[in-house]
């Protein structure tokens, strides 16, 4: 067994795990945070990105322990209070989501490629970059107008970094 | 219509949960007490098993208990039911093996759930499966369904000679052998439908918990119809009483299909709770997913059409082999018979058809209704054979389409379908000119000089939603009748809750029902709460698939309606002294026609409450339901043009352009109706290019996981041209179709008649890799 500690969506927790337990199953089961989904076994669906220190990654290729000591953000630590942020307002308005399976993970790694591209992001972009995220209901078209839309509203990426 | 009424593009209320991470699934639920599931499952596609040996497990970290199959026999758990009887055309029933939920000695396909392992974590529980040792008698396989009725092929139940389940047919023979006697022309084709896996995100789960204080069972699960997961569990399995048993589905991450049935998994978690006094929860990792969820298509088929000297279409013969998997899943009989063959129409008039469906057991995974059932393998069969015939007479596909539409209703086919309405000019005539058919030739020149080939292929589908009048479906062999019920609440303050045997997983039901009530009332879609996926809240249901939410479901909701509104005018005239006849109800307010006098819609409610001024000998109160039966199917349909460039040198396809015309009746939310279409395109798409299950000659499954097996990614689609037309359905109040399949059923056709009209070569079958589609081009150079 392992000790755990991490700042999770600003908030210092800690706790006692198995060595083989990995990042995802520590969010869903020690801390309940249950909005990061686990849909593959193999690092394909990208159903459990987060962000580690600023950058999406997945979640279920990382053991907890080798998030001890990060800031660990999920889907539930990226609204502000009631405030949905730019890319979760994106997905509704443009019906990006249906089962709502996929989005958690979806919402994460548009979050990151806006972070890195800013008002640049364009249509080839998200779809090459959203290679590492499955939907099986929206067949893309809608997420991709939320991203970009998402995008044109959160400006250039030095003034994402900045906030 | 209201700004949140019937057509209007109203945003999900539901989405706010999703999008901040506060969606409900069954892997999210926990209960005090609560451990872990794994299955212990068949390495073998077909073996006897000669021992079972849990003694290591048992001494391993975390260990509560394992049980197999005898205990679940000793115990009196019915074997899995087939909700479908089919008839054989020799009159005889179908030839159904026995289906054990834990497996009886024999196995018949991998993964095939033999036991079950409880521990105190996930991890711990499948460790001690993996100490589970069982020995096996290896026995030969057969995984592919021509193979399987050869003679000297291995048998998999007693019961099914050759391996034969049923020898169905559908349309007349001999007016079909007559059509062919003397044609102008036939057209032959040989069609393979590839076998795919549903691939919903959120893979299965349950949790079962049995409260021995209150002997009560509790089932959480991944299920499209929590209504019918009860009811079989308890008339078919034996697990639990009907009123003692709850099944609660909560959030849902995505059906298609493979969540109608009840799989051994949630039975055997349930009966396990039972047995071990602690609650249970399992959860499918990604390969159990592929392994054990149901398949869906997977046909062989041999059509031939018959033309008279003015391409008019004479007669269609069509011979199907449907590989059923090892055993019998719950709808597994009726889609590639009745929800199959009775499509075989298409578009078209054709006076004489006639099909044969052989259902084959194989050592693969059960096959049932996945997005379409049936509709999908019929559309390709016929789409695929038009477009062929087309090619041979010269003409123009959309012209030989043209000249064989169906153009007058109501429409009686030759195979059980009665057509209400449709206008299939119409919806070609605006895809082809969304998708600029009359340019597509020099833009193929453009190609060409770029060292591309370019393709366009039509598809003129027509389905068949809102399943279905329970009469007629009861004297096809339906086990249950398919209405579908729905209460609506009033409370005191005006506010309406409606409780639905319909079930959303991700069709976004608690925006469309609100609006419909939204409509009739001027109620804002706030004030309307939906409830579904509770058999402790909701009465009864037959929940979603085959796209029977809108047309069905909330046609029940409708007829509920219409109980409240009589009773609310009442109420509404008493108060305002005015004739019943003369009150509306509109924008929230009831009102006397012609008049100023009107009362809030909630002082008519509190009124219904408080009971102090009613009509005389009235009830208190404001609640009324209503079940449902429709009288015919719905018949959605369209035209879908695809667009390709192959390039030659790799045989890698690129679609550039996918239209989409669909009628599908009156429309309740247009946003969400084209996010319906989109989803349904992606994976017809992906069967046409990506998408296919496989098993090697062993029945190993070598596609049984995400770096195996194609899904579509955003990279591999385009933006889609999406439109709708609408001729609105006769038969039920709200004059909806449906539309959750149309884009799965038909799009695969567009996109190989696409393909094959790019590389000139028409013996290409999907998925359209790019290693067949190189071989194909050099085939023919």
């Amino acid at each position: 067994m392992s000790q755990v500690s991490m700042t999770v969506n600003g908030r210092k927790v800690s706790g006692e795990c198995e060595d083989r337990t990995l990042l995802v199953h520590f969010l869903r089961d020690n801390l309940h945070l249950t909005g990061t989904h686990v849909g593959c076994d193999t690092s394909q669906c990208g159903a459990c990105v987060v962000h580690l220190d600023g950058k999406a990654i997945k979640s279920c290729t990382m053991l907890a322990v080798q998030a001890s000591g990060s800031d660990v953000t999920t889907i539930e630590g990226i609204a502000n209070g009631q405030d949905l942020n730019p890319v979760q307002t994106a997905f509704k308005e443009h019906h990006g989501l249906q089962c709502g399976f996929c989005t958690p993970g979806m919402i994460m790694t548009i979050t990151d490629m806006i972070n890195r591209h800013g008002s640049d992001l364009d249509e080839e972009t998200v779809r090459e970059e959203l290679d590492g995220n499955i939907c099986r209901c929206t067949g893309y078209h809608n997420i991709v107008k939320a991203a970009l839309d998402a995008a044109s509203k959160m400006g250039t990426p030095q003034q994402v970094a900045a906030e | 219509m209201g700004v949140e009424g019937i057509g209007a593009k109203v945003l999900r209320k539901e989405d706010r949960r999703f999008i901040t991470g506060q969606g409900r699934y069954t892997d999210d639920m926990s209960v005090p007490g609560m451990k872990y599931a794994a299955f212990v499952r068949s390495p073998h596609a077909h073996a006897k098993i000669t021992s079972i040996d849990a003694s290591a497990a048992r001494e391993m970290p975390g260990f509560i208990e394992f049980l197999d199959g005898q205990q679940l026999k000793a115990d009196g758990i019915g074997n899995i039911i087939c909700g479908w009887a089919v008839t054989s055309k020799d009159g005889s029933p179908m030839k159904m093996g026995a289906y054990p939920a834990l497996a009886d000695g024999i196995v018949r396909y991998v993964g095939q759930p033999i036991g079950i392992v409880i521990a105190e974590t996930q991890a711990q529980a499948r460790d001690a499966a993996e100490g589970v040792m069982i020995e096996y008698e290896e026995l030969p396989v057969v995984v592919n369904g021509p193979d399987a009725m050869k003679a000297g092929a291995p048998q998999l139940h007693p019961e099914a000679e050759n391996n034969i389940c049923f020898d169905w047919e559908l349309g007349d023979a001999d007016a079909t052998a007559k059509a062919f006697e003397n044609p102008a022309k036939v057209i032959k084709l040989d069609i393979v439908n590839n076998r795919l896996s549903p691939n919903p995100i959120e893979p299965r789960a349950a949790l079962g918990h049995y409260n021995s204080a209150e002997d009560h069972y509790t089932c959480y699960t991944t299920s499209q119809n929590p209504h019918v997961a009860r009811l079989v569990m308890s008339a078919f399995y034996n697990v639990a009483p009907e009123h003692k048993l709850r099944v609660i589905a909560p959030d849902v991450g995505g059906g298609f299909g493979a969540k109608i049935y009840i799989y051994p998994e949630e039975i055997v978690c349930l009966w396990a709770s039972k047995r071990t006094h602690v609650p249970v929860k399992w959860t499918s990792d990604r390969t159990e997913a592929f392994l054990t969820d149901a398949h869906g298509r997977d046909h062989v088929s041999d059509v031939e059409m018959a033309l008279d000297a003015n391409n008019k279409i004479l007669g269609l013969r069509v011979n199907t082999v449907a590989n059923l998997g090892a055993y019998m899943s719950l709808f597994s009989s009726a889609t590639p018979t009745y929800l199959y063959a009775t499509l075989l129409s298409g578009q078209y008039n054709i006076p004489a058809i006639y099909a044969n469906v052989k259902g084959v057991y194989t050592n693969t995974a059960p096959v049932d209704a996945y997005r379409g059932a049936g509709r999908p393998e019929a559309t390709y069969v016929i789409e695929r054979t038009m477009e062929t015939a087309a090619r041979e007479l010269g003409m123009s596909p959309a012209e030989f389409r043209r000249i064989n539409f169906i153009r007058e209703f109501p429409h009686q086919t030759p195979v059980i379908m009665n057509y209400d309405t449709g206008d299939f000019e119409a919806t070609m005539e605006a895809a082809m000119k969304t998708a600029d058919v009359a340019g597509f030739e020099g833009r193929r020149q453009e190609a060409k000089s770029r060292g591309k080939l370019r393709g366009l292929g039509m598809s003129c589908y027509i389905e068949a939603c809102g399943i279905a009048p329970s009469k007629a479906v009861g004297s096809l062999g339906a086990g249950v009748g398919l209405w579908e019920s729905a209460e609506v609440r009033v409370n005191p303050v005006g506010t309406i809750e409606i409780l639905t045997g319909s079930h959303s997983h991700g069709q976004g039901h608690e925006t469309t029902f609100a609006q419909v009530v939204s409509q009739r009332f001027g109620v804002p879609v706030d004030n309307v709460q939906i409830v579904h996926g509770d058999t402790d809240k909701v009465q009864f249901g037959m929940g979603t698939y085959g796209s029977r939410s809108g047309a069905v479901g909330c046609s029940a909701i409708s007829k509920a309606l219409d109980k409240v509104e009589a009773k609310a005018k009442k109420i509404g005239a008493h108060l305002l002294e005015a004739d019943e006849g003369d009150i509306v109800i509109e924008n929230g307010e009831v009102k006397v026609a012609g008049t100023d006098k009107k009362l809030a819609w909630h002082e008519v409610c509190l009124g219904a409450y408080t009971g102090h001024n009613l009509p005389d000998g009235m009830e208190p109160g404001l609640k009324e339901g209503a079940f449902y039966d429709p009288q015919n199917f719905t018949f959605p349909a369209g035209c879908y043009i695809c667009e390709v460039e192959v390039d030659p040198d790799t045989g890698v396809t690129e679609i550039v352009q996918f239209v989409a015309a669909d009628d599908f009746g009156n429309i309740i939310n247009p946003m969400i109706v084209e996010g319906q279409v989109h989803g349904g395109l992606a994976q017809g798409i992906g069967q046409a290019l990506l998408e296919g299950v496989n098993y090697d000659e062993t029945g190993q499954l070598v596609t049984a996981s995400y770096m195996d097996y194609a899904m579509p990614r955003a990279w591999d689609l385009p933006m889609f041209k999406v439109e709708t037309l609408v001729t609105p359905c006769t038969t039920n109040p709200l004059g909806l179709k449906g539309c959750g399949e149309a884009g799965a059923i038909g799009s695969p056709p567009a996109v190989m008649n696409a393909i094959t009209d790019a590389i000139g070569n028409n013996d290409l079958t999907m998925p359209a890799t790019p290693e067949k589609v190189w071989n194909a081009i050099n085939a023919v150079n």
